[in-house]
């Protein structure tokens, strides 16, 4: 008997049990609890960082400014109604922490690998419930601790959320690199625990728990990305962890591996020195890079499955896809150094890293241009998340093309640390992300409570949100080329910057619209969790496996069998069918939508065609590539 | 891979699902997953020994980096005697000795022979205690030289090797930090401390692996699972800090 089948046995004894409010809302082993855990807890960590934005924006926009409101929220940060300076820095930092780790890694992946793995490959739950409730509870101790670091007396980090020493080193350069920075790292190791956690287990699951027919070949975009995006994880967190452990040492032993000689007035400012506060920023960006598609790729394979099911056709290169996927994963690896172009780096180096930057272009294309291709002429279903989609592959590629430029390392020298750098990554990865996100939110809502969204308020969510970003990112890209730095408090003693005071008011107007229109997602979200419209079975006519668990969700998902898999996931508007989806559960032979699920243990086996073989898959992807079959 | 594995998992022509893809359960794929991450966490810091490392070097002839056969060259109860790596050669046979036990325990699991997993848990987890006590005789011999985490005198000057630790071993060591700081490249002291403590840390939670192991054999808790895969887990866990520990090794001792 098998490990997978032992574990499946052990669990459907399992549900039927009672359980107690701790077991069941707090303490889960439920994968369906766990991610509704890690999206909730990761939009009230989304509020928190977008709230941080528009204090900030306020700020750059009417910099002279008073509002008195800020005094009675920010108290001494906001001192006679203009936000401190140090507090500004304080805002970005934490704004910038919050949005990439805490919404758009955990809050992302946490809560659609959780949810879809098992469901969407066959699975009871995770190969370790136990560590999967770990990995939730690791992340809220880390989000309480950046939180908590909020609150303290000399403010929270402060030195972006790259954290570069010196600045975050040196206790006396700015008040934030005091207890705040101490918090930032003690929540960051945290964090790196938890995503270590999940990491392992949707590994494991996606290699050993799948249901019987479910090849690799034929598992859904989503879990192709969940599942690169987990070995992301797994392979750069721990470098950021030792990147860590040496800054902590810096900071609170007396080492000197980030510090160099620093000089004020003509005497060296430290007694440690010898180090390099370069390295930092190589261990940094080892994971830094793959972060950036730890956050898009779960984002990109929501996309896929959301797309094909709502155009109603197969997506468009299936294994493309595939390979995209897995070119972007290996060479996040290796494009680090385009962060670092103004370093001192060897021109020689930098050129290095252009080029392996440039090469990523190629698979984010295909990826766009199969996201093209499977919208094309198809028999689309404006549904809120098909919006949110379309709306992901217009980010993507108004943000990829900036992305060529700031590869280049002529043109990167220099645009670096300008506006124009603000928008790229937060039309490429933060909007499009965030849109991710939603479109897994509308798309799955069904599954994940049993209710369904409301679509007018989900159509006005996407509208607004949908201008108010390119109102806020677009006009960056003129003041970045203009030389507009970012993280500036003001720029009111530039006169050359004059001209734009204008256009930072316009984005702040977008950015608190878009920040407003969030209220119809909120409002839509929670009130449709409890009084929400009843979910049918298969509200989208999906095709993929966890549209055949019950629709209250129960422990151990499928109440007999877990369903056998026959062909791939993307099987929509078959012409020699019927109904225009054929699910991945059906064999062959049955009649279609309206069949039983029991009978289909007794299917014979033949109905596996061969090239479910795993090793055959990737070649046979290539040749399709090539053009050889 | 073993008789155990080919027990548990019928064989089968095509995966497609519902079964190992690598013939491995998912516990011990998630130990591989863990090692791979956990190697990327020593390879970060062994990265920064390396970068370190290679900014002191002057040139191929001379170099400021401190020889460590000339700073780790003591050895308990024979005081005063220049014997270079001879101790932490000794440390590391303990440890490589306690994966080969390692090895047999996991064998005798595979025969289901309690007896034995027993007798060679019992011999493995004392070759890491040895390994962690050898450990914490290295680095109070180190800080009582004068390693410090925030400078270092161990080093090459302008003036030619200078090594006080030796000179001075055993008296009442003053160590003046104004003074002593310019001699060697600071980080030395702080990178040995940070990474093999960190590969201590390691050996320490693989000995509580063990102790655990060695509990729950006893208690007959795998006789009546029927497999000690357990055994075998700890086992990959344990070779692979051996595996680490033979790059510290080489890092901080050989180059």
């Amino acid at each position: 008997m098998s490990t997978a089948a032992l574990h499946a046995e052990h669990d459907s004894h399992h549900h039927d049990h009672k359980e107690s409010f701790i077991s069941k809302y707090v303490f889960s082993m439920d994968h369906k609890m766990i991610s509704r855990q890690f999206l909730i807890t990761g939009i009230i960590m989304g509020l928190v960082g977008m709230g941080m934005s528009l204090l900030f924006r306020l700020q750059l926009a009417w910099p002279d400014e008073q509002f008195g409101i800020l005094e009675t929220l920010l108290g001494k940060w906001g001192k006679d109604g203009k936000i401190d300076p140090n507090f500004y820095m304080g805002l970005v930092t934490i704004h910038g922490t919050i949005m990439v780790f805490y919404v758009l890694t955990a809050g992302l992946s946490g809560t659609f690998s959780n949810l879809l793995i098992p469901l969407q490959l066959g699975a009871r739950d995770m190969a370790s419930p136990f560590m999967n409730m770990l990995s939730y509870w690791f992340f809220f101790l880390s989000s309480a601790v950046l939180l908590t670091s909020i609150f303290v007396e000399t403010g929270p980090a402060s030195a972006g959320w790259t954290v570069y020493p010196p600045l975050s080193a040196l206790e006396k350069a700015v008040p934030g690199s005091g207890l705040g920075m101490t918090l930032w790292l003690v929540a960051i190791a945290l964090f790196i625990v938890s995503s270590l956690l999940g990491g392992i287990n949707y590994i494991s699951t996606v290699l050993n728990m799948r249901t019987k027919g479910m090849s690799m070949n034929r598992m859904p975009l989503t879990i192709w990305a969940f599942f690169f995006t987990a070995i992301l994880g797994v392979l750069s967190f721990p470098v950021l962890l030792g990147a860590a452990l040496f800054l902590i040492f810096d900071r609170s032993f007396g080492t000197s591996f980030y510090l160099s000689d620093i000089y004020l007035e003509g005497v060296g400012a430290l007694e440690n020195i010898g180090g390099s506060p370069v390295l930092y920023q190589h261990l940094f960006w080892f994971l830094g890079h793959p972060e950036v598609y730890i956050i898009l790729m779960p984002a990109l394979g929501i996309t896929s499955e959301v797309i094909s099911t709502n155009a109603r056709k197969p997506i468009f290169g299936y294994t493309a896809m595939i390979i995209s996927l897995m070119g972007i994963s290996i060479l996040s690896f290796i494009v680090w150094g385009h962060h670092m172009f103004i370093t001192g780096m060897n021109p020689f180096l930098g050129s290095v890293f252009m080029i392996l930057t440039l090469i990523i272009a190629v698979p984010s294309a295909v990826k766009a241009f199969n996201y093209l291709a499977t919208l094309w002429r198809g028999n689309l279903r404006f549904t809120p998340a098909m919006l949110f989609s379309i709306g992901l592959v217009s980010f993507f590629i108004s943000g990829g093309l900036t992305g060529i430029y700031l590869g280049n390392a002529a043109m990167d020298i220099q645009l670096h640390d300008s506006y124009f750098v603000v928008a790229h990554f937060h039309l490429v990865m933060g909007s499009a992300a965030i849109f991710g996100m939603f479109a897994g939110i509308y798309h799955w809502f069904p599954k994940m409570f049993g209710k369904m969204m409301n679509n007018t308020l989900g159509y006005f969510h996407f509208w607004f949100t949908f201008i108010s970003a390119y109102l806020v990112f677009f006009p960056m890209h003129f003041m970045g080329l203009a030389g507009v730095p970012r993280r500036y408090y003001q720029f009111t003693l530039v006169k050359e910057f004059d001209v734009w005071m204008d256009v930072n008011k316009l984005i702040t107007i977008a950015a608190i619209m878009g920040g407003m229109a969030q209220v119809f997602f909120l409002w839509n979200f929670f009130y449709s969790i409890f009084k929400g419209k009843k979910a049918t079975q298969n509200p989208w006519e999906s095709n993929t496996l966890e549209w055949t668990t019950p629709v209250e969700g129960i422990h151990g998902n499928w109440p007999g069998e877990i369903p056998t898999v026959y062909r791939g996931p993307h099987e929509y508007s078959r012409p020699d069918r019927e109904s225009d989806f054929f699910p991945q559960h059906l064999p062959d032979e049955t009649a279609p939508v309206t069949a039983p699920q029991e009978g289909e243990q007794t299917a014979p086996t033949e109905v596996v065609p061969q090239e479910t073989v795993e090793s055959s898959v990737f070649f046979a992807a290539i040749k399709r590539v090539l053009g050889l079959s | 891979m073993s008789n155990h594995s080919e027990a548990v998992f019928e064989k089968q022509p095509m995966w497609a699902g519902g079964r190992s893809p690598f013939n491995v359960s998912y516990g011990k794929l998630m130990m591989w997953i863990f090692l791979l991450s956990d190697a990327f966490t020593f390879s970060s810091l062994l990265i920064q020994y390396g970068a370190q490392r290679f900014s002191n070097v002057q040139n191929a002839v001379t170099t400021k980096w401190p020889d460590p056969a000339s700073i780790f060259n003591h050895f308990p109860f024979m005081h005063g005697l220049h014997l270079p790596l001879l101790f932490v050669s000794v440390m590391t046979f303990i440890l490589i000795l306690s994966s080969v036990t390692m090895v047999l325990a996991v064998e005798a699991g595979h025969r289901n022979s309690k007896k034995e997993v027993e007798r060679y848990m019992i011999y493995t987890i004392l070759g890491g205690v040895a390994f962690l006590s050898c450990q914490a005789w290295e680095w109070a011999t180190f800080i009582h030289e004068g390693a410090r985490l925030d400078g270092n005198f161990f080093g090459i000057t302008k003036e030619g090797y200078a090594h006080l630790g030796s000179v001075h071993f055993g008296s009442h060591f003053e160590w003046d930090k104004a003074v002593d700081r310019t001699n060697g490249p600071v980080p030395f002291a702080a990178l040995f401390f940070i990474v093999t403590g960190f590969h201590g840390f390691h050996v320490f939670s693989g000995v509580v692996i063990n102790v655990v192991m060695y509990i729950m054999t006893v208690r007959g808790t795998f006789e009546r699972r029927g497999h000690y895969e357990m055994i075998e887990k700890a086992g990959l866990y344990w070779h692979f800090v051996d595996l680490v520990w033979v790059f510290v090794f080489t890092f901080f001792y050989l180059i």
